[in-house]
């Protein structure tokens, strides 16, 4: 019986081991996710973010519809559009595009905006130059003012392309702090 | 039970002593009766459950909110998937496996008793921690099953119950898993070689490593949206540079061999009670360990055939809408084999066969139903309708739910001694059969025409198929009330059974006397005996 015992042991903690594995895989997917997002492009949140510098070609037969969407975190508590709503771009050429924003928070506060590209396929080739997503920006109270995005878009991007559309969430930092509590 | 006790009493010095009153269950380390406790548990719970249900089915009877708010209806149906799922049909499997396992391979007892206790005794706290949630500011956790962020980061107070509930769960899931790997590979009587173990033994194996290798995941993802909760970080917070999509993935690789964790043991059950009936052996039983293995591995592959929607390269699509429709394959191979078991057979209808008929034909409709929403163009069209709740409603209700009760009326003889009332049984059989689907063929219908799902009110012309829906559920409800009340009967007794309370069955549990000795198989059978038990 004793050896029997001792072989329920070694399994049983075998077993556990595997357990315990699965449970740092399950953490281990986040790293394999981001990794994922960014070999093929997709939703990838640091080429999003990338400055990059580059030599115009503009590709003047060719027309694209840059549409801008905006959103809020939490509504209310900001005014938050895009100066145009859309624009006609040839790839190749470097365009500015700019985007109003007013803090109605009541408070000096510092909010972040989170890009979104679609179709996603087009994270590879929509190149950005500066951006205020780049970095947190500071508002003074019922501060409201104008911030560009200057980007350029790869004539390498494929054909059947026509309507990109690029997408910000503003995320108010101050309040993502208070609501963790 | 006050017989059983006395009949213990009774039988002081004989090997079947066993402790008395409180400390026999809550002490328990004897295989039935931590068995028998999961399956009161399981039935406990199947009606709490079940009672989510009917306030649903109340609600959704006419359009318009008649009884509860919108916040309390999503309430009901997160808490009615996720005690359905974690407290009725996985402890009723584990409860099961307690139960039939060592009779079945020719063991002793379970081979790790303490912790079979233990795995247990969290069952209780798990659930009355998510159960009280009803009762705290904000409600029961009302963001759905799937615990989706960001939604569900902004649950009330239950937000951490639900939490540690999952954990508490899955920790005893895990460990009675453990057990079984444990008891399968190391305590079989010598001569049970893995090709001889029964087929509920074998899908229970498999069973038991998908919950080892996927639980463990689950656990790490509510972990994650723990701490994106209360600690600042953002996993799931895109303002952090985290992505909420990211835990779909995370979720549904644990999410899809769940599904099977829920199915495979009734695949099991079901190859077990259609070769008794049919008098014959279970037609390819090589083929058929060989379909579970591979269903069990292609379910780590498909996982998010659960989200096409949520936008992914059209590579994956492909790839989770190829591997999806490849587990028709094995699934296929196994329809096809119980149908052949049948074949020229001499069959009876007791109520386990009726059970296990009905999940043959009405598993295959949820099968179907699966192949049209593994379609990636369709699935745009079925994602978030009610075409998706009559799916899988198919496939656990007839499917999980039939298999565990053709289980309990197959080996209840063996367990009491006694046979069951017979008729009632199959009253109980018909009036199931019959009004599972008048509650959910409808629900394909309304799928169909455009009903979302998790919405407490619809559009006026869904309301017919609603009230139809709505009038089976209260019927399917109600008759659900027949089963425990013919166990009860039956435990306290009834006509007596031999060793084989059905001719045609096969297997180690029916060589023990019936009711089955408190301590069974304590020395092991012979090869004579495991030889004429494997018929296959």
């Amino acid at each position: 019986m004793n050896e029997l015992q001792r072989a329920n042991r070694n399994m049983t903690w075998k077993l556990l081991a595997i357990a315990a594995g699965s449970f740092g895989f399950g953490f281990a997917l986040v790293p394999l996710y981001n990794v994922l997002c960014s070999v093929t492009g997709y939703g990838d949140q640091a080429k999003l973010l990338e400055k990059v510098s580059v030599i115009e070609h503009p590709d003047v037969g060719r027309t694209v519809t840059v549409e801008f969407l905006t959103d809020v975190a939490s509504s209310g508590e900001w005014e938050f559009r895009p100066v145009k709503r859309r624009i006609q771009v040839h790839p190749g050429e470097l365009y500015t595009a700019e985007f109003y924003a007013h803090n109605l928070t009541g408070r000096d506060t510092v909010a972040q905006a989170v890009p979104n590209i679609s179709p996603s396929e087009v994270a590879a080739y929509f190149h950005k130059t500066e951006c205020f997503c780049f970095k947190p920006q500071h508002f003074d109270v019922n501060e409201g003012r104008n911030m560009p995005v200057r980007f350029i878009i790869d004539p390498a991007m494929p054909s059947h392309i026509d309507l990109i559309t690029l997408a910000y969430t503003f995320y108010d930092e101050s309040s993502r702090v208070t609501q963790r509590r | 039970m006050a017989d059983e006790l006395a009949h213990a009493a009774a039988h002081d010095d004989d090997h079947d002593h066993k402790p008395h009153g409180w400390r026999r269950w809550v002490y328990a380390t004897n295989h039935k009766d931590i068995g028998t406790m999961y399956l009161i548990f399981a039935c406990t719970m199947f009606f709490i459950g079940g009672g989510a249900a009917m306030l649903i089915r109340l609600e959704l009877f006419q359009p318009g909110l008649q009884f509860f708010d919108p916040q309390f209806f999503n309430s009901l149906t997160t808490m009615h998937a996720l005690i359905m799922i974690f407290g009725a049909i996985m402890p009723a499997w584990t409860g099961l496996a307690n139960w039939m396992i060592p009779m079945q391979v020719g063991a002793p007892d379970m081979a790790l008793p303490r912790l079979n206790n233990f795995s247990f005794w969290i069952l209780p706290f798990a659930f009355t921690l998510l159960l009280s949630s009803f009762f705290v500011p904000g409600g029961a956790p009302a963001g759905g099953w799937t615990m989706y962020p960001p939604l569900v980061l902004q649950t009330g107070s239950s937000f951490p119950m639900l939490i540690f509930a999952v954990h508490l769960m899955g920790a005893s899931s895990i460990l009675g898993a453990i057990n079984v790997v444990v008891t399968i590979m190391n305590m079989r009587a010598p001569g049970m070689t893995l090709l001889r173990m029964p087929m509920f033994v074998w899908t229970w194996l498999i069973t038991a490593y998908l919950l080892i290798a996927v639980m463990p995941v689950l656990a790490g993802a509510v972990t994650m949206l723990l701490t994106d909760h209360f600690f600042g970080t953002t996993f799931f917070t895109a303002a952090g540079g985290g992505d909420p999509v990211m835990f779909q993935h995370i979720f549904w690789f644990f999410g899809h061999p769940e599904v099977y964790i829920l199915i495979l043991p009734a695949f099991g059950i079901v190859s077990e009670i259609i070769p008794t009936f049919s008098r014959k052996p279970l037609f390819g039983y090589e083929a058929m360990v060989y379909a579970v293995a591979s269903i069990a591995f292609l379910s780590f592959i498909v996982w998010a055939h659960h989200m096409f929607t949520v936008g992914m390269p059209l590579a994956a699509q492909l790839f989770f809408m190829l591997s999806t429709m490849l587990i028709a394959v094995p699934t296929g191979v196994k329809v096809f084999n119980w149908t052949a078991t049948m074949w020229k057979g001499s069959l009876s209808f007791e109520p386990p066969m009726l059970f296990a008929l009905a999940f043959l034909f009405l598993f295959s409709i949820g099968g179907f139903s699966g192949l049209m929403l593994a379609m990636v163009p369709a699935d745009y069209q079925y994602q978030d309708t009610y075409f998706v709740v009559a799916h899988f409603h198919y496939v656990l209700v007839p499917g999980s739910i039939f298999g565990i009760m053709a289980g309990v009326y197959y080996w209840l003889p063996k367990w009491t001694g006694n046979m069951y009332d017979l008729k009632l049984a199959t009253w109980h059989f018909w009036l199931s059969a019959i009004f599972v689907n008048v509650l959910f063929f409808p629900q394909h219908f309304l799928g169909l025409a455009g009903m979302p799902r998790r919405i407490p009110d619809y559009a006026v012309q869904f309301t017919d198929w609603n009230m139809v829906s709505s009038i089976g559920g209260f019927a399917f409800g109600l008759s659900q009330l027949l089963f425990p009340y013919i166990i009860w009967k039956c435990a306290r007794g009834g006509v007596r059974v031999g060793n084989k309370a059905w001719e045609g069955a096969h297997g180690l549990e029916w060589e023990l006397p019936s009711p089955a000795p408190y301590h069974s198989w304590t020395t092991a059978p012979s090869d004579a005996v495991i030889a004429r038990g494997a018929a296959h």
